[in-house]
């Protein structure tokens, strides 16, 4: 198990490298102007400048800062709805007809309207990532809910589990795989929303409106330098936490194979 | 009779009781009627939008913006994941690369597509394939690794040759979760595409409409082009998607017996 | 007075379509400590009268009494034991599935897990304690499930083929096993299946049913000392009354 994972990430050095290899190469080839195709040393100096001087750290921290806020305030909403939705009939009747209308809508084409409402900055960034993250919350823990196993239920009863217990003990540990994908679809919709909405909607700060900022000034090597950053902690949060919670949870209970790749 | 009422008023319902709050608050809320219309004023804007042909040829430019890029994304991703699916070197090489491409949001990518290939149609085709590449890639990938090794030792067997293998055995071993790949990407392509087409200032597209209804407040406008967004990507959701996901099932049905 | 009495107990399935009598005044009792088998054809109620006598299902007709009283609903003096592996919480360890119903009387984490403990260990199975049951086979899983079952006390024991899916060999072992906990537990039990020799291996008395809609047909004492010899004529000639009851029309 350890020993084929270092080696993935070997294999996985190499592939980045050769391809890192291929994109200098192209880039001191002369085709392009080093503005539209720096080279890695422009890259990489760029980003040290940028971590260097603070200006880095500010920006990932304004940019984790909307995405969390977002986020967190779109599962615990999300999960509620859902559950509700699980457990009764009429709830689920109600909210259904509007998710399936709402779930569609890009959020993103939220953005000029959030705008107008919340003016340019933080507010606007907040909602957008709350729309994005809300609806896989709600959809996926309400199909979780209503996919636990009967027998599960039965024999809880059987066993005298009450309403209450019935709730915290079957039909919250039951439905966890389908809450733990829907956190996760929610969490990589939310850092679409964010990037996009900095780009469009942020002022000053966030690594989308980085990107979005140098566009203007031809620094392609400060946007590239963003775009690691961006892809390191997506990444991060992917691999890292959710990974981490579904093996420590419900792939540890056999619930769930992990997929690697 | 009343019990054909019934599902009507149930589906109808929500809309109401959200239709009256939005209204309660237009009126009473803290915002000018400029920045949150009331009801009757988007209804009236759509139906002028759409009588002059105006939301209808936006509609029509991302749609055939979204055909263009999925099929391009659809051709390349599954030529690309079926490579990886049966060549070690290619597998070696591109699934880091996919893998960590993956979850950077394709976005992120308009302002450098929007240098290399100028503003327009090009760069918005172009992300939006790219985009949608992504889990195309991946599932093909996954497919392809997931035909099980007894099928291809029996058509071996059989004297089935490497054209034969791949055409009458690995694809269709693989076409579930080509289908679940194709879905995913054409999803993905859907919700990137709007913001696209307002970072690359195309002339027309529903992104662009709504962007451009910013510089003159038009919310009414705003809310009317959310509206078609809304309704074009239901009908993808309910034609399209769940008839791949309908596909899926069943075959991932046949595959568990 | 008996243990367990059903009375005119009768159910239908009432669906959009159409209606399904699945069982029409079903008698019987069973006596404490009695070991009952119930079984029938395929689709001819048997589920359905277990359900009913766990409380998972309200009869359109008739009543069940319980040590003389009668009951309406689910209640800790019944545990119940399903066919399918899928019982057993997957998020808990074997240990803790057992302790479920313990947690839900309230009684103290030590004695939780000192209790289940005991029983996982009176199903062979004291070594996995700490293994998630994904991790266990088949028919370890089932029996962890008769152990959870018993755990908690119960008076009844109420069981839906509970072996019907595991191979010959292992069931084999897992009838013998089950004697053996019936016997030092003393508890009554009510044991579907359409395996006849297996009714006749396990059953003091077997309850044929027939179906359409579903009715006690016969009864059959089996008088034989246990452990059983399957390959005894007396056994293969209990085995031929039975499935005589079955196979006979009205
Ligand atoms: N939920 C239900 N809705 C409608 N009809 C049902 C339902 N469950 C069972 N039935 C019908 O009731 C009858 C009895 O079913 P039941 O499951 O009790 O049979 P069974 O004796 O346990 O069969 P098996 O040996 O196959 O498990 C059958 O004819 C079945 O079609
Ligand atoms: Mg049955």
């Amino acid at each position: 198990m350890n020993r084929s994972r270092t080696r993935a990430a070997l294999g996985a050095l190499c592939s980045v490298g050769l391809a890192c290899l291929i994109w200098e190469g192209f880039a001191r080839s002369g085709l392009f102007a080093p503005a539209l195709a720096p080279s890695l040393t422009l890259i990489v100096s760029a980003l040290g400048r940028m971590v260097l001087s603070g200006a880095m750290l500010w920006h990932a921290l304004y940019t984790l800062y909307r995405v969390l806020f977002g986020f967190v305030l779109a599962s615990a909403v999300g999960v509620f709805i859902g559950i509700l939705m699980g457990r009764f009939r009429r709830v689920e009747r109600f909210f259904v007809p509007l998710v399936s209308v709402l779930m569609p809508i890009p959020s993103l084409a939220w953005v000029p309207v959030f705008i107008l409402w919340f003016g340019l900055g933080n507010a606007a960034t907040i909602a957008l990532v709350f729309y994005a993250a809300t609806f896989p919350a709600i959809f996926n823990t309400w199909t979780g809910v209503r996919s636990v196993n009967r027998l599960w239920i039965r024999s809880a009863e059987a066993m005298g589990a009450d309403e209450r217990a019935l709730f915290q003990k079957v039909v919250l540990p039951g439905s966890l795989p389908f809450v733990i994908a829907g956190l996760r679809q929610a969490f990589a919709r939310a850092w679409i929303a964010v990037v996009g909405g900095e780009m469009i909607a942020a002022t000053n700060w966030g690594l989308g409106w980085v990107i979005f900022d140098s566009k203007e000034f031809l620094n392609t090597d400060v946007m590239m330098a963003s775009l690691a950053v961006i892809g390191i902690i997506g990444f991060t949060f992917e691999r890292l936490i959710f990974q981490t919670i579904e093996q420590r949870t419900v792939s540890r209970w056999g619930m769930v194979k992990t997929v690697r790749g | 009779m009343r019990r054909a009422l019934i599902p009507f008023v149930e589906a109808v319902l929500p809309f109401v009781v959200v239709g009256i709050l939005w209204q309660a608050f237009a009126l009473l809320g803290p915002f000018p009627p400029r920045l949150f219309p009331g009801v009757e004023t988007i209804f009236s804007t759509f139906v002028r939008l759409v009588a002059k042909g105006i939301l209808p040829i936006h509609a029509l430019s991302t749609l055939l913006r979204l055909i263009l890029a999925f099929s391009l994304a659809g051709l390349l991703g599954v030529a690309l994941g079926i490579i990886m699916g049966r060549y070690r070197w290619a597998e070696d090489f591109f699934l880091p690369l996919t893998s960590i491409g993956n979850p950077i949001p394709g976005l992120a990518y308009a302002p450098l597509f929007v240098l290399w290939f100028g503003l327009g149609n090009l760069p918005a085709v172009l992300l939006v394939a790219f985009a949608a590449a992504f889990p195309i890639v991946l599932n093909t990938w996954t497919g392809v690794k997931a035909v099980k090794e007894i099928w291809i030792r029996a058509a071996q067997a059989m004297g089935a040759q490497d054209r034969q293998l791949f055409w009458k055995v690995v694809l269709p071993g693989a076409l579930p979760y080509v289908l679940t790949g194709l879905r995913l990407g054409l999803a993905r392509a859907w919700r990137v595409l709007v913001a696209v087409e307002m970072l690359t200032s195309v002339r027309l597209g529903l992104g662009w409409l709504i962007f451009g209804a910013r510089e003159f407040l038009n919310t009414d406008v705003m809310l009317a082009g959310i509206a078609v967004i809304g309704l074009v990507g239901f009908l993808l959701e309910k034609l399209v998607f769940q008839k791949l996901e309908q596909l899926t099932l069943v075959r991932w049905g046949m595959m568990e017996a | 007075m008996h243990q367990i009495e059903l009375r005119n107990i009768a159910l239908e399935y009432a669906s959009t379509e159409n209606h399904v009598t699945a069982l029409q005044d079903v008698s019987f009792s069973v006596e404490a400590s009695e070991f009952l088998c119930v079984v029938g054809q395929s689709g001819c109620g048997k589920t359905t009268m277990l359900n009913i006598v766990a409380g998972f299902l309200k009869p359109t007709k008739g009543e069940i009494l319980i040590g003389g009283k009668a009951v309406t609903g689910k209640g800790l003096d019944r545990g119940v034991v399903f066919q399918d592996f899928a019982q057993l919480f997957p998020w808990r360890t074997a240990q803790r599935n057992v302790e479920f119903g313990l947690e839900m009387k309230g009684i103290s984490k030590e004695e939780r897990a000192e209790i289940a403990l005991r029983f996982l260990k009176l199903v062979n199975l004291e070594k996995f304690a700490r293994s998630y049951p994904h991790e266990l086979s088949g028919g370890m899983q089932q029996r962890v499930a008769i152990a959870r079952a018993l755990a908690y006390n119960p008076a009844v024991l109420l069981m839906d083929e509970p072996f019907a899916a595991l191979d010959a060999l292992t069931r084999e072992e897992m009838q013998r096993f089950l004697v053996d906990v019936w016997r030092e537990t003393k508890k009554t039990v009510i044991y579907v299946t359409h395996n006849v020799a297996e009714a006749v291996y396990l059953a003091d008395r077997i309850i044929v049913f027939s179906p359409h809609p579903g009715t006690v047909k016969a009864q059959v004492k089996i008088a034989l000392p246990r452990p059983r010899d399957t390959l005894s004529v007396e056994f293969l000639n209990y085995q031929k009354e039975v499935v005589y009851h079955i196979v006979e029309r009205k």
